[in-house]
């Protein structure tokens, strides 16, 4: 016969069973109940994309390196007063539309990575969905509104700063 | 029994029906919550269905719901008409079974003076009920799964059989009423205050008949006709709708009749030991030495037995990896059918000994 069971390690599995079910009854699961109760995701979490409109110059740079094209952008520059008097006016841009449609973008971070303007930032914002997919189209305020779940940049590491040897 | 009022027997008959309904549902419907969703959360850590009812007691309502509002689909090339019976089939082994199943003095089904060998025999209807369902499901891997499933119910119905079969040689009758009345009436080494509950002496068989039960529910690790990640289902694979339902709750239905079995023959039914009240059923009165609440008190202890024994088909159920087909007929031929041979010899020797 080539199976022999091996006795002791048969009643321990039983045991094993038994004791995460007592463990269970009398201290509670290791599971979170969500969504009673929610687990805080990591600082750098990807959950939202948001984005601060001053910064934003139209150069299209998120859009043109979105995989999915995902980001729709169109914007037009007005002009605004010069800085000291006698100055020529400043050709200043104004953003017209900036949407981000999030049932396309898969959350690669390409756009964050390249905007030369600190203008798109990582939220860990992710209750957003929606029963309507065409509601899931981020308009220009409702990214705008993001902007305040952006949390502080973590401190830079101790030394940071230093220029050290190459 | 005198009842204050005469029931016809047409009125009998249908209490019956509703009995054995119930008596197989209830148990279902308790094991499937307590021990599939609870339990087997429990045992994972985690707490399982929470939301639907307070505790997630709704969620079999819940779940029942859900099937029964899917489409019912059949596979173009399946045999119509035996795929439309094969879960019927499985389903309707399950109440002829309960039918025999005394619960009280005077509430039971039907009184067979071979209960025992219909039972047996009744049992094996539900093997042909999941080959059918694997063979006309037109779908190479349910058929896999059925022939699996008959080859490992054929195999295990053996050492059942020869396990009740010391159970029957002891109590003298295979009559499960009369296993019942002998096994609380009796004596160990002639102290009444037990009874002689058919376990203590046939362990052995116990043992047998509790891992041929879990082989015959294609309970893990005897699962393979199910073989969750190997062939999806299994014989299930091509069934939705009310008649997975069919399965799924024929499936705990005869864990609970099995349990309720197994508790008639080996851990004395639907009493507790009659010296406690001073009952004596041997001589003139007969079972009418017991009191008439037992009627009542009866299907409770049935019901604490059974949930007893359906914990440790379930614990099992969840610990334990599966066993391959081979491994598994090795088994059932060369360990339990001899080892239950022996215990018929030992007990036939010492039934005429002592």
């Amino acid at each position: 016969m080539a199976f022999k069971p091996k006795v002791p390690g048969l009643v321990k599995g039983l045991g094993v069973t038994l004791n995460t079910l007592m463990t269970t009854v009398t201290k509670g699961a290791n599971t979170v109940q969500y969504p009673h109760e929610k687990e805080a995701p990591p600082i750098r979490a990807r959950g939202v994309i948001a984005l601060r409109e001053d910064n934003c110059t139209s150069c299209m740079l998120c859009a043109r390196s979105c995989p999915d094209w995902c980001i729709y952008i169109e914007g037009h520059k007005e002009l605004a007063p010069p800085r000291r008097a006698g100055g020529a006016p400043r050709k200043v841009n104004k953003l017209d539309r900036f949407d981000i449609d999030y049932a396309l973008c898969m959350y690669c971070g390409i756009c964050v990575e390249v905007c030369p303007f600190d203008a798109l930032f990582w939220s860990p914002e992710y209750e957003y969905s929606e029963p309507k997919i065409a509601d899931l189209l981020h308009d220009k305020t409702k990214l705008g509104e993001w902007m305040e779940t952006v949390p502080e940049a973590p401190e830079l590491e101790a030394g940071a700063d230093k220029k050290g040897k190459k | 029994m005198s009842l204050a009022i005469v029931i016809p027997y047409w009125g009998l008959s249908l209490l019956r029906v509703l009995g054995g309904i119930v008596a197989v549902l209830l148990p279902a419907g308790t094991i499937v919550y307590l021990f599939l969703f609870k339990m087997m959360s429990f045992m994972q850590s985690r707490l399982g269905p929470m939301e639907a009812g307070p505790y997630g007691s709704m969620q079999l309502f819940a779940e029942v719901g859900k099937w029964l509002q899917k489409e019912d689909i059949m596979p173009e090339r399946a045999d119509k008409s035996i795929f439309k019976i094969a879960p019927l089939i499985v389903l309707s082994s399950t109440f002829l079974l309960i039918a025999v199943v005394p619960f009280g003095p005077d509430a039971w089904f039907t009184n067979f003076e071979a209960g025992v060998f219909y039972m047996l025999a009744v049992s094996s209807i539900s093997v042909l009920g999941i080959l059918i369902a694997g063979w006309s499901s037109a779908n190479k891997y349910s058929l896999l799964g059925g022939l699996r499933a008959a080859g490992q119910l054929i195999a295990y119905e053996l050492p059942m059989v020869l396990a009740v079969v010391g159970v029957v040689i002891q109590a003298g009758t295979m009559n499960l009423q009369q296993i019942v009345v002998v096994q609380n009436s009796g004596a160990i080494f002639g102290w009444h205050g037990l009874g002689n509950p058919y376990i203590l002496t046939q362990f052995i068989g116990f043992g047998v008949f509790m891992i041929a039960v879990q082989a015959e529910l294609t309970q893990a690790p005897f699962d393979m006709p199910i073989a969750e990640s190997e062939l999806v289902s299994g014989y299930m694979t091509e069934y939705s709708g009310f008649r997975f339902l069919i399965f799924f709750i024929a499936e705990f239905a005869t864990a609970g009749v099995f349990a309720l079995i197994a508790s008639v023959l080996f851990l004395g039914g639907w009493g507790i030991p009659f010296e406690w009240f001073g009952w004596h059923v041997t001589g003139a009165t007969g079972i009418d030495g017991v009191a008439n609440w037992m009627n009542v008190v009866g299907p409770l202890i049935m019901f604490t037995k059974m949930m007893l024994l359906v914990f440790v088909i379930m614990w099992v159920r969840f610990s334990y990896p599966r066993f391959r087909e081979d491994q598994l007929q090795r088994f059932a031929w060369k360990v339990l059918i001899p080892l239950s041979l022996v215990n018929i010899m030992a007990t036939s020797i010492l039934k005429v000994v002592f």
